[in-house]
């Protein structure tokens, strides 16, 4: 009974490790190979349809500076380019790294590093330390563009 | 071309020494107005469907109200506003001698106040401060701005500048990335302006309200997931006047209306 209660303790002690580390949002870490990041963040592949929901939300910030084929809103922006025909543009592990951190490729970018928490200037306090999507955002979203073909 | 290149990019140096990569030419300055749609530009241009001129009605009312421990008016020192604080607010923000820094319109008034009239400060966006503020600038409507001519003022305006070009918050923008880079184009739909502020305090329609350019810079430092500067900030009050100067030259339109 005691072995077993000490058992609990660990375990319980264990999942609060684990749940404070994905509280504090530490980024999971990831491969580059090439141009690209060509293994799934979470490990496990996204989901296109909650992808393209997420490229819709003006919270993910996509479509204030890109438009693409999405007829019912008229509220897209065009300071970036039309998200129409990625998939062919770019293979699944290009467009991983693009939005993990597009400003690898290029400095001057005004494209935000989504998946990238340091070397940023006076964050507000609600999203210090935190990316701007989660691995599982981007990886639903990389699954969507993928889907972008003409 | 390169040799014709060489020629105009030493002609640009030539005539616009002050002018940073990336900085709008004096002649391609455009106020916010132009981006606008009809609708908000006639609303603007009618004194009857302006709603920022209740404002500044209301300012006119408290130009001449004694207040503080002084029991004395505006209109007890500056006179008739039409006259004394004309082309004013062009100028500002403008180098304060005792303070040896540049003070917004809103500061000046509330150092008169506290100075002057003895009387509370008032808070940053309060009605009477909008008011006043409006009702001064509201002088200056035509005048071309001036504010950052001072040579005193020439660090802060520096200053200024340097935090519209330093990149910050989550989402790591500078102010130059879309005010100066992108300017007409569109951000989700709406056009993105030259961030002129030729007319604060404006009637913003998103607002619902007259507020001041420190409101309309705090809520782009949001937008940017950016902390804010708190309002009177000396970071805030270098950004007005780096904008200010940068708007050299384009007609005051206080009270502007703004989508």
């Amino acid at each position: 009974m005691a072995r077993a209660s000490v058992h609990i303790a660990a375990l319980i002690a264990a999942s609060c490790a684990f749940a404070c580390h994905v509280g504090a949002e530490e980024l999971l870490p990831y491969n580059i190979t090439g141009d690209g990041i060509a293994e799934s963040l979470t490990g496990a592949p996204g989901d296109a349809a909650r992808g393209r929901a997420l490229v819709l939300a003006r919270t993910t910030t996509c479509i204030l500076c890109h438009s693409g084929p999405f007829p019912e809103t008229r509220f897209q922006g065009d300071l970036a380019p039309d998200l129409s025909g990625a998939g062919n543009r770019w293979t699944v592990s290009q467009l991983r790294l693009r939005l993990v951190d597009a400003a690898r490729f290029n400095p001057e970018t005004i494209m935000p590093s989504y998946y990238r928490t340091d070397r940023l200037a006076r964050v507000g306090r609600n999203f210090a330390g935190k990316p701007i999507l989660s691995a599982a955002e981007i990886e639903d979203i990389v699954a969507f563009l993928a889907t972008l073909r003409d | 071309m390169s040799f014709w290149r060489a020629i105009s990019a030493a002609a640009l140096l030539a005539t616009a020494p002050a002018l940073l990569a990336g900085e709008i030419p004096p002649d391609a300055r455009r106020s916010g107005y132009s981006f606008m749609g009809p609708d908000t530009r006639a609303m603007q241009d009618d004194d009857t469907s302006n709603p920022g001129m209740l404002f500044v009605l209301d300012g006119e009312a408290l130009w001449t109200k004694k207040t503080g421990n002084a029991d004395k008016a505006c209109a007890d020192c500056h006179g008739d506003a039409r006259g004394s604080m004309k082309g004013v607010a062009a100028r500002y923000p403008a180098f304060d001698k005792a303070l040896a820094r540049p003070v917004t319109l809103d500061q000046r008034i509330n150092l008169c106040r506290s100075n002057h009239q003895q009387a509370t400060p008032l808070p940053y966006e309060s009605r009477d401060l909008l008011a006043l503020s409006a009702f001064v600038a509201h002088q200056s409507r035509g005048t071309a701005i001036t504010a950052g001519d001072d040579p005193q003022l020439k660090p802060f305006v520096e200053q200024g500048r340097d935090l519209f070009m330093q990149r910050e918050g989550q989402l790591n923008l500078a102010c130059t990335n879309c005010h100066d880079d992108n300017f007409n184009k569109r951000l989700a739909g709406a056009p993105i302006t030259q961030g002129q502020p030729t007319g604060y305090p404006l009637y913003r329609l998103e607002w619902q309200t007259l507020g001041s350019l420190e409101r309309r810079l705090r809520s782009c430092m949001t937008g940017v997931r950016a902390q804010a500067y708190d309002f009177g900030a000396p970071e805030l009050v270098a950004l007005e006047l780096y904008l200010m100067s940068r708007a050299h030259g384009l007609p005051m339109e206080t009270p502007a209306v703004r989508p």
